[in-house]
């Protein structure tokens, strides 16, 4: 267990010095460089010279890849020079409120698409099983930004039930008092997530009804119920915790969306927001923090099903 | 929004690969041995049969085909300007001039329906051809060539699948503000990641198999195994992967048009269209014609192309078919 703990943890080392490589290049993609982006195509040569020079951003790539991560490791996600505000302060005040949203929509959509994706696979090919089958596949195939379109078409311009737009404000305190303008945001993105989870359930839940263990158990005469809960469930139940955690680039990109249709002042829409205003440092700390949460995802859903399965540790 | 298929897992570490290998080896392998020249044939012909059973996939290629008529076609028998606005005409409702209306600029919306999906049609299949290629290739010489060579190249597609595809797509659109061509890149640039990822899995257990022993005995070259023996053998995998690739691509451009990242006017997309519509939607009188029409083209088109990658994994999956 050890051995595979250390391994795993230098593959995700590995491959964090890989993707902050990347994120460095694709700030470097703007034409003549991030500096000649923020200043405008008003800015003169000298002007972009200096600050190129001022910036670093005139050395050598590996120089500045150095700097930049040393930066990184002191905690140093860079200064947003549009708002005037350092990213760790951008990101300390609205990481909590997608973390809010993310939290909500992936827990309605667990509750809705865990039992029904068993009641699929249980009951297949019956009408309940298409019908069922039919929604994650329009689950899968509409946009997300289209799903909240339609629920504020229906539900707030139509009958006015719920408001338009996301709660406002600075605090998970003041979003969570407004429960009911949380109720579109997060049911177009737990809708879009459902897909996924009950797909994912059903063919998980057949897989294992056709496995020996179900056999041997139904041979010891275990009673249906038995087979189905103790037996197949439980292993249904693992693969979800992986896929959840292997599933947060996803989780990332809905909340994106969703923030932007709503204006909820979160992440996404403050990441929305940078892009347009090339605010490259934004860009990248908020690129690198995703990326950091997706690898630890991934560390924590290996590590997790180590534990949970011993035939990984070995193979 | 379920953008990106869910990344495989660590291949050769999660139990997946490992627990798949028995049952393919008494499914598809124990065939391959015995009908090993006629084998690439049949594999299309009996896959055939299984897709052409499925009623729903035959309905969903037929509305493929629709679509493309109507995007393709349509705009030969249907005349719209699609180049200058028309202030006059703007938002006006369903006439029998305007069959669904106009937008905010005058187009007509029926004819700006047909324009924006030649963009996202040809964006959605050109990005797929050129991440599933290059994907394939990709994972191919990887999972073939092992080693040191493979972890390397695994790491940089784990590296690539770890920033959140969104971001980068974003991103990328920012500093290219692109056209159709660049977009397909775009979209393609991350999306072959997951295709290598799989295809690699695919490899690891097609390389042990006799007929790729066979070649390296008669001293073949090892791009002679992967591109003739190991990539067409593969070839299930791949294709319900590109049909996939369809669907997520013309989702992504449809975001990126939505966001307002995407083509630049006079050429729209569908999601171009949805986000022109947005702006009228808390409007005191209904503009239903802005938002419907480009929406369910997007779903229709997405479903379809859902569909046949299901049915085509029921055709080329030998282990599903047993049960």
């Amino acid at each position: 267990m050890i051995g595979f703990l250390i391994r795993r943890t230098l593959q995700a080392l590995i491959v964090l010095f890989f993707v902050t490589v990347l994120t460095l290049f694709l700030i470097h993609l703007f034409p003549g460089g991030p500096i000649k982006a923020l200043l405008g195509p008003r800015a003169t040569v000298q002007q972009v010279a200096y600050y190129n020079n001022l910036y670093g951003f005139n050395k050598p790539f590996y120089v500045q890849y150095v700097k930049w991560v040393g930066q990184l490791l002191h905690g140093n996600l860079g200064f947003s020079l549009k708002l005037n505000q350092s990213v760790a302060s951008l990101i300390a005040q609205d990481l909590p409120k997608t973390i809010v949203l993310v939290l909500l929509g992936t827990v309605v959509s667990l509750v809705f698409g865990i039992p029904l994706g068993l009641y699929q696979a249980v009951k297949r090919y019956t009408v309940g099983d298409y019908v069922l089958t039919g929604v994650s596949f329009l689950g899968y195939a509409t946009p997300t930004f289209f799903v909240g379109l339609l629920l504020v078409e229906w539900f707030s311009v139509d009958i006015h039930i719920f408001p338009p737009f996301a709660p406002q404000g600075t605090s998970i305190g003041q979003i969570l008092s407004q429960p009911k303008a949380l109720v579109l945001p997060v049911a177009s993105y737990a809708f879009v997530l459902y897909a996924l989870w009950s797909r994912f359930m059903r063919s998980s839940v057949m897989d294992n009804l056709v496995q020996d263990y179900v056999r041997t158990a139904r041979a010891k005469g275990a009673s249906e119920r038995r087979v189905l809960w103790g037996h197949v469930f439980r292993n249904s139940l693992m693969s979800i915790v992986t896929l959840l955690g292997l599933s947060l680039p996803t989780l990332v990109a809905g909340a994106i969306f969703i923030e932007v249709v709503f204006n909820y002042p979160g992440m996404g829409l403050a990441f929305y927001n940078a892009a347009l205003n090339v605010d490259y440092e934004v860009l990248l700390g908020f690129t690198v923090v995703a990326t950091l949460a997706t690898i630890l995802g991934n560390l924590l859903a290996d590590v997790g099903y180590a534990i949970l399965d011993p035939r990984v540790r070995y193979s | 929004m379920a953008i990106i298929p869910p990344p495989g897992t660590e291949s050769g570490q999660l139990p997946e690969p490992a627990l798949l290998v028995p049952e393919e080896l008494d499914g598809a392998g124990a065939g391959a041995g015995s009908l090993a020249a006629a084998k690439p044939r049949s594999l299309l012909v009996r896959g055939w049969e299984v897709f052409a059973e499925n009623k729903l996939a035959l309905a969903s290629v037929g509305m493929i085909v629709f679509i493309f008529l109507f995007c393709f076609v349509g705009p030969l028998i249907y005349h719209t300007n699609q180049v200058n606005t028309n202030l006059t005409d703007t938002l006006c409702p369903p006439s029998s001039a305007h069959l669904l209306g106009c937008d905010n600029l005058g187009y007509d919306q029926l004819g700006r329906l047909m324009v924006g999906g030649q963009t996202s049609l040809e964006v959605g299949l050109a990005a797929a051809v050129v991440a599933v290629l290059f994907g394939t290739l990709y994972g191919a010489f990887s999972g073939f060539v092992g080693g040191v060579v493979d972890s390397f190249l695994m790491r940089v597609v784990d590296a690539g699948l770890s920033i959140p595809y969104v971001m980068v797509v974003i991103i990328l659109s920012v500093v290219f503000h692109p056209n159709t061509i660049i977009m397909i890149f775009i979209i393609a640039v991350f999306y072959w990641l997951g295709v290598a990822r799989l295809v690699r899995g695919e490899t690891l257990t097609l390389r042990t198999r006799e007929y790729v022993q066979a070649v390296k005995v008669i001293g073949g070259r090892r791009s002679r195994s992967i591109v003739r023996h190991v990539i067409p053998n593969a070839i299930g995998t791949i294709i319900v992967q590109a049909t996939f690739a369809v669907a997520d691509s013309i989702i992504i451009l449809a975001g990126l048009g939505f966001l307002g990242l995407g083509v630049q006017a006079p050429a729209t997309d569908w999601g171009d269209m949805l986000s022109g519509g947005l702006q009228y939607l808390q409007s005191s009188q209904s503009y239903w014609w802005l938002i419907y029409p480009p929406g369910i083209a997007i779903i229709l088109t997405c479903i379809a192309f859902n569909f046949v990658g299901d049915a085509l994994r029921d055709a080329f999956e030998t282990r599903l078919q047993r049960r």
